[in-house]
């Protein structure tokens, strides 16, 4: 196991930057997950620690190695790809042993060798089919296998999970994360699945058109996402986002939208100099903090009602403000909202989160590390 | 399903029609398998009565004919090898390296094929192949077949290989595999049945072509088959039918037999990438 460092990385294809002046470290034994919306250049960050790009300028280390320039068969590395990228005309022992094959094993000691991992990943019996004669989850499986089969400085993984249905892909994460636990390897991963990201990362990079917006644990992620982006792409519903006008009352701040009126709010130095530029803020509330009120609460958010989804254990409300702004609230009670037209739900200020105009989240005053 | 009395007659005339149209394709071969047995074969179709093997007898004791079997072989295996391997390594380079410009290069090269080895060029592929000195021998034959096929087998074969995920060659070097290695285990078996249809296809235009060898050769011992297939005619320019007929069944055999081959090995089958 290594690490992996990012030191002013670019890479353009042409005259569009995938990757603009990025610097990050994984530290050796932690599981990075690169989160983003497609296009982000989170793969092709990671194809450049693969060696299956070349930054354009930047460099990349692996352990005390400048691996930069290096070819991807020298970098002692592994790969999970999205498509599995499994031999067709090789059964499943070959593949699994074909890196033991290039590295000039014997056919007895990499076929051993293709076994003991295969038994672990309960593909133990399938050695003899060829790809095309397994499911999907055994395939996803045989090319971790292949992953695994060898030692590795770095495992990689892009988008491993993405072509397995719902309930697979759960299990195969809790997997994933189970392995993680047992070899503590050093990984990096792609996804765009905030909720793999959040199951499986000790700290994840969220990236936006080619860099990275703020690379934390994953509950400083979703509990002071950095951004705007970061707090709409983390969360599933994402966090309800509200444009708001802030006034200042004694010692706490209010804030006033259609439908919405704030009055207890704890005020703090970034909130009092985002409100003397004069512009306005975003209001931050996640689905799970609203629950259901009345318009005389102290934090109060209402709208008339546009869709109760069951989900089984919650239930989703969507509710539309005056201005057509939609707000959903998770909640957890087995009361039925009441069908009338107006709903109004409340949340405790504490879980509040403040933006300014440029979309960066306001900090309380004397935050503690999480 | 009842049938109106119009639409019952519309599908017995169709049918009927359709069943014309089978016959008169069918003739020829019909007489193609009845003719060489048949001592008296003429241009109509007549059932060998009694069959003989007589008409094979006098073709395997025509030298000409039978060595014109082997160059055909020769000249056909030369051409296949040169135009599958080059057509291979050059598709793999154009498909997935990142030469701008690539398709532009694919396609006037597809586009120069029809005039290399067409008609046309006859003229100036005489001189030149007279002028390297190779005139009258099996190479000059091979590689002009070469120059004419390959650019449509490139064409082929890039668009196959277009269709073949990169994740294979990059999972085999991230795994350790040099480039080539990756190019031997893992691209080229997944590209061998888009070899395979080029390889049948260079096969049946080489083994039928009869301009280019009667142009480039000379001697009759390095003559194909297509060449050696006239000297079935009696010096009044008329066929021997039976005799031609006998021959020409031998001269299909390979093709007939190539195809089968590879429909039983092969399958005539493509292996894309894995569907999820």
């Amino acid at each position: 196991m290594a690490s992996v460092e990012f030191q002013n990385v670019t890479k353009s294809f042409g005259t569009f930057n995938a990757v603009s002046d990025i610097s990050f470290k994984v530290a050796d034994g932690e599981f990075i997950c690169l989160l983003g919306p497609s296009g982000c250049g989170k793969t092709t960050s990671l194809r450049m620690i693969a060696g299956l790009e070349t930054p354009s300028s930047g460099k990349i280390m692996i352990g005390p190695d400048d691996v930069t320039h290096l070819h991807p068969k020298d970098r002692q590395i592994s790969m999970v790809f999205q498509d599995y990228a499994l031999y067709p005309h090789m059964n499943l022992a070959d593949n699994i042993a074909y890196p033991l094959k290039v590295r000039g094993e014997s056919v007895e000691k990499r076929h051993k060798r293709a076994k003991e991992v295969a038994d672990v990943l309960k593909i133990g019996d399938l050695l003899n089919r060829l790809p095309s004669q397994i499911s999907g989850g055994q395939q996803q499986r045989t090319s971790l296998a292949r992953a695994l089969v060898y030692p590795s400085r770095v495992y990689l993984f892009d988008e491993p999970l993405s072509n397995l249905d719902a309930k697979l892909r759960l299990e195969a994460r809790g997997f994933l994360n189970h392995l993680q636990r047992d070899m503590g390897m050093t990984a990096v991963y792609v996804t765009h699945d905030q909720a793999e990201a959040m199951a499986l990362a000790t700290r994840i990079a969220v990236m936006d058109r080619g860099r990275i917006v703020q690379f934390a644990p994953p509950i400083e992620i979703y509990r002071r996402p950095a951004t705007t982006f970061v707090a709409n792409f983390v969360g599933n519903p994402p966090m309800n986002m509200i444009p708001v006008e802030g006034t200042v009352d004694g010692e706490r701040l209010q804030l006033r939208a259609h439908g919405v009126l704030v009055r207890d709010l704890p005020i703090s130095q970034g909130i009092k100099a985002a409100l003397g530029k004069g512009a306005g803020l975003t209001l931050g509330v996640r689905p799970e903090h609203l629950s259901m009120g009345t318009i005389n609460d102290v934090n109060m958010v209402s709208g008339k009602l546009f869709a109760n989804e069951n989900m089984g254990p919650e239930k989703l409300v969507t509710f539309e403000r005056q201005d057509g702004g939609r707000v959903t609230a998770r909640i957890f009670t087995d009361d039925a909202v009441e069908t009338t037209e107006n709903v109004a739900f409340t949340f405790d200020g504490a879980h509040a989160t403040l933006f300014d105009a440029e979309g960066k989240r306001i900090p309380a005053d004397g935050e503690m590390p999480l | 399903m009842r049938l109106s009395f119009p639409q019952l007659l519309a599908r017995i005339g169709f049918s009927a029609l359709a069943a014309i149209i089978g016959i008169l394709f069918a003739l020829p071969l019909i007489w193609f398998i009845f003719a060489p047995f048949n001592a008296r074969a003429e241009l109509g179709i007549a059932i060998p009565d009694p069959w003989t093997l007589q008409n094979f007898l006098t073709v395997f004791g025509n030298g000409f004919a039978m060595r014109g079997l082997l160059n055909s072989l020769i000249q056909s295996v030369g051409g296949v090898i040169l135009v599958a391997a080059a057509a291979t390594l050059a598709a793999y380079a154009l498909s997935r390296s990142s030469i701008p410009g690539k398709s532009i290069v694919t396609y006037v090269l597809l586009l120069f094929s029809s005039v290399v080895s067409g008609t046309a060029a006859m003229v100036p592929i005489f001189l030149i192949v007279s002028s390297v000195g190779l005139m009258d021998t099996h190479i000059a034959v091979i590689l002009v077949f070469a120059g004419g096929l390959l650019p449509t087998a490139m064409f082929i074969l890039r668009d196959f290989i277009d269709g073949i995920p990169k994740t294979y060659e990059e999972s085999a070097m991230v795994a350790g595999a040099s480039p080539v290695q990756a190019f031997f285990d893992v691209a080229l078996p997944v590209i061998r049945p888009g070899i395979v249809v080029v390889v049948v296809w260079a096969f049946v235009n080489i083994w039928g072509s009869f301009l280019i060898p009667f142009i480039l050769l000379r001697s009759d011992d390095l003559m194909p088959s297509s060449v050696a297939i006239y000297s079935f005619y009696s010096e009044a320019g008329t066929p021997i039918v039976t005799l031609l007929a006998a021959y020409s069944l031998i001269y299909s055999l390979p093709v007939v037999a190539l195809y089968l081959f590879v429909s039983w090995k092969f399958g005539f089958r493509f292996f894309g990438g894995i569907k999820a």
